[in-house]
């Protein structure tokens, strides 16, 4: 994948300036139904999830009290599993966004809500609604796209460090909240310009530090504490259970915005950007994954991550509603809606982060039968010195354009 | 509030040991349930304990006339009595969003069950009083904060009292009339447009043919409205009454222009429902230092209603302009106080403190929230 700007077959060079302003119009004409017919119903909603969500964490931590009798430990851990995903996703992302502010519940709030997680909700929302919303897909402006520490794009030139991203990249998904908070510390950079004694970097640090502190002691202090001869088993089941949140949620983002197909876009691009351009950049720039309600509910309905991406404030029980609308709005301007099922998603993403660990065109070149002579040329580029290795990756990527 | 106290039980030694004890259990469950308090759970559980947001229960909504009911609302354990005449402020969602509004009690104290009522008239296009007389159902879960107000009999009763109301202003005097009946020499003037239009108009009548107060009903849909001199006329010892008032705006004033006139502007005591708004300008961009928002408000609407319709939590109280539960600090810019027109302006730096249900921008203004 390239900028959309640099590519030969661009998507969207059907479409004249009138055309995405029309565009423009026929989105705030949705979001403005959606926002009038705001009610009753969606309170419940919310409330609801919110209610079972307790529910199920009170009843699953309950159970693992009884953590060494084995079917506890499994029905257990598989409860605060999903109470942890439906925490983290229907419920904390959107109400951080602000999706149930209208409701002028102090519990249920933006600014009030606080959520199981290692990133401090000031922190996430700068980075997630102020900067990866604004600047979704933008490569070098939105860290989203491979939190900074991945090869996203073709023209990212590679080098061999990148093998290692298929590994990093599951171990990061693993751990993914506290890959959130550093990143959200923009720990990389602050690291890289030496800048850890910035008295304003400290306090965020120990923020986050307070806020792991508290949810660690939680998982792996006083709950195993409480199952008294089950302290292992208890811990263990927390720990699992962190994991499968971890790696839901990361599967989930992958989904969003990293699947083959998914457009990205050049930073200068965004200059001037009127607001018809902005949708189009949303529109482009997410994927949605299709399946049963249960699947939207547990992916905090980012399974319709086209439509959270372009109303991100709408309450998310609305976005399967408004899906059809705007599928049909895709086709009608002649744009790819881009949806598929979950495992294609994700078996998507992690194609594209395999083949962007490598250089341009390797992936593309290998077949079963010159595996062994392409392996070498791997080596080579990977150990060669500076002038065989360009010239292989020129090669390579020459060869995968003829 | 000193009439207030002494109501109050006093807790038993024991209790504050028992308190202590049930904080230190909750401090240790907070270790499990962080990011949320335990108190979040429990109230799932039981809405109306002790110790956690006060709230109340509505048990049944009563019709009144057609357009008026009594809402009976069972009160959390932390509710303390009111005194008559008080009024409590009252959260409750409509269309899924969470709504204040005051409403005077007017229930008998001596009530056995636990619950006081509050009645509501529903005014036209009223969000609020239209959900609650016509759509509320039993069961419903309703916000509340303590009882407040001064417009309350003092400890010495007066001998004599006159009483004079309009429309749902019957509300507040009801919970007097209901609640001290050592009371004996009690005149109530009280207008509505038709007979059927009275609220409690049974009961009012009941008490007057008992002999407890004299009634003078005015139907102002045919007999038109009273002004101050009629009531004078009507109420010839005026001069020896204490007398409170609660209606429109407008009785009201005229009202205290008479009292005033007369030299007993100290023997009225008036109760408003609403802020009387003199004047409007032009209104301006609000912006909220710490919570980021921005927003377009015109010049006649309070910048409490402004920001909340933009989804922001504000602070509010009586939302009319006498309890100063919405004040925030004016960093820069100008408002306007919709009762006198008067603007205040503040400069970079400045912190000057607003009411913000009574006061629309006037120009851009930034409020420290
Ligand atoms: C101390 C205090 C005690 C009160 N006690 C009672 C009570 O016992 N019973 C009762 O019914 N109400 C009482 N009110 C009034 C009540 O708080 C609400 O203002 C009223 O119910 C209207 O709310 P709403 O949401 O229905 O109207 P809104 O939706 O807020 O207003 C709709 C329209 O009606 C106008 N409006 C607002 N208030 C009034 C009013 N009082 N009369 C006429 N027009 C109005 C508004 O300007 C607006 O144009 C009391 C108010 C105060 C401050
Ligand atoms: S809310 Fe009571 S003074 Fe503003």
């Amino acid at each position: 994948m390239t900028v959309v700007q640099k590519k030969t077959d661009n998507p969207i060079a059907h479409l004249t300036a009138d055309d995405v302003e029309l565009l423009g119009k026929e989105l705030d004409e949705i979001r403005q139904e959606v926002m009038d017919s705001r009610g009753e119903s969606d309170a419940r909603y919310i409330r609801r999830v919110i209610d079972v969500h307790r529910k199920i964490e009170l009843g699953s931590r309950a159970v693992l009290l009884a953590s060494g009798f084995p079917p506890a430990w499994v029905l257990g851990t598989i409860g605060l599993s999903v109470a942890k995903i439906l925490e983290n996703m229907e419920i904390g992302h959107n109400i951080l966004h602000g999706q149930w502010d209208w409701m002028r519940d102090p519990k249920i709030h933006s600014t009030t809500w606080d959520w199981d997680m290692a990133s401090p909700v000031e922190q996430w929302k700068h980075s997630h609604n102020e900067l990866h919303h604004t600047y979704t897909n933008v490569i070098g402006k939105d860290n989203d796209l491979g939190y900074g520490i991945m090869r996203v794009d073709e023209d990212q030139p590679w080098t061999p460090m990148y093998l290692g991203q298929p590994l990093w990249s599951f171990i990061n998904a693993c751990f993914f909240e506290y890959g959130i908070a550093a990143y959200d510390l923009e720990l990389g950079a602050v690291l890289a310009k030496k800048q850890t004694s910035d008295p304003e970097f400290r306090k965020r640090a120990r923020a986050v530090l307070v806020k792991i502190g508290k949810q660690a002691r939680k998982d792996y202090l006083v709950h195993p504490l409480l199952s008294g001869p089950n302290f292992f088993a208890t811990l263990a089941a927390n720990f699992t259970a962190n994991i499968v949140r971890n790696l839901w949620s990361n599967s989930v983002i992958l989904c969003g915005h990293f699947p083959e197909g998914v457009e990205t876009f050049e930073k200068k691009s965004i200059e001037g950007e009127t607001r018809g351009e902005w949708y189009l950049r949303q529109m482009l720039g997410s994927a949605n994954i299709s399946g049963s309600k249960a699947m939207h509910v547990l992916t905090g309905n980012l399974s319709h991550q086209i439509e959270h991406h372009l109303f991100p404030d709408l309450p998310s029980n609305r976005y399967a509603e408004i899906a059809p609308k705007i599928r049909d709005l895709f086709d009608r301007y002649g744009l790819n809606y881009h949806t598929a099922p979950l495992p294609r998603q994700v078996g998507s993403a992690w194609h594209k982060i395999i083949r962007l660990s490598l250089p341009n065109g390797w992936l593309q070149n290998t077949t079963a039968r010159n595996l062994p002579s392409q392996l070498a040329k791997l080596w080579k580029m990977t150990t060669g010195e500076p002038k065989v290795r360009r010239r292989l990756i020129r090669e390579q990527a020459a060869l995968a354009a003829a | 509030m000193e009439g207030m106290t002494a109501t109050v039980p006093r807790p038993s030694p024991a209790r504050p040991a028992l308190r202590a004890l049930r904080d230190r259990v909750l401090r240790v469950a907070e270790l499990v349930t962080t990011p949320v308090l335990p108190a979040d759970y429990l109230d799932m559980f039981h809405p109306l304990r002790a110790g956690t947001d006060l709230r109340g229960r509505i048990e049944a909504v009563l019709p009144e006339t057609p357009d008026a009911a009594t809402i009976v609302i069972r009160p959390g354990a932390d509710w303390q009595p009111h005194r008559p005449g008080q009024y409590v402020r009252i959260g409750i969602d409509v269309d899924g969003v969470r709504m204040w509004r005051a409403y005077s009690i007017t229930s008998d104290l001596g009530r056995t069950d636990g619950c006081f009522t509050v009645t509501v008239k529903a005014i036209p296009d009223g969000r609020v009083s239209n959900h609650l007389v016509r759509r509320a159902r039993p069961g419903t879960l309703v916000r509340l904060d303590q009882a407040t107000g001064e417009f309350c009999l003092p400890e010495q009763r007066p001998a004599k009292a006159l009483f004079v109301t309009a429309g749902s202003g019957i509300t507040p005097v009801m919970g007097i009339l209901r609640n001290h009946p050592e009371l004996t020499d009690v005149v109530l003037v009280h207008s509505a447009p038709t007979a059927d239009d009275v609220v409690f108009g049974a009961e009012l009548r009941q008490m007057a043919a008992a002999g407890r107060i004299r009634l003078v009903e005015q139907h102002t849909d045919t007999a038109g409205m009273l002004d101050a001199a009629a009531i004078a006329a009507l109420v010839p010892d005026l001069a020896e009454r204490a007398t409170w008032a609660c209606g429109p705006v407008g009785m009201l004033e005229a009202l205290e222009e008479h009292w005033a006139a007369a030299g007993m502007a100290d023997r009225l005591y008036t109760e408003r429902f609403r802020p009387t708004v003199l004047v409007t300008g032009e209104g301006g961009t609000v912006t909220f230092t710490e919570n980021g928002t921005s927003l377009e408000a015109d010049g006649a609407t309070p910048i409490l209603d402004a920001a909340e319709e933009a989804g922001v939590l504000m602070p509010s109280g009586c939302r009319m302009g006498i309890c100063y539960g919405c004040v925030l600090p004016l960093r820069e810019g100008a408002v306007r106080d919709l009762r006198t027109g008067e603007v205040t302006t503040a400069v970079p730096g400045d912190g000057v403190l607003v009411q913000t249900c009574i006061s629309a921008a006037a120009g851009a203004c930034h409020i420290d929230h």
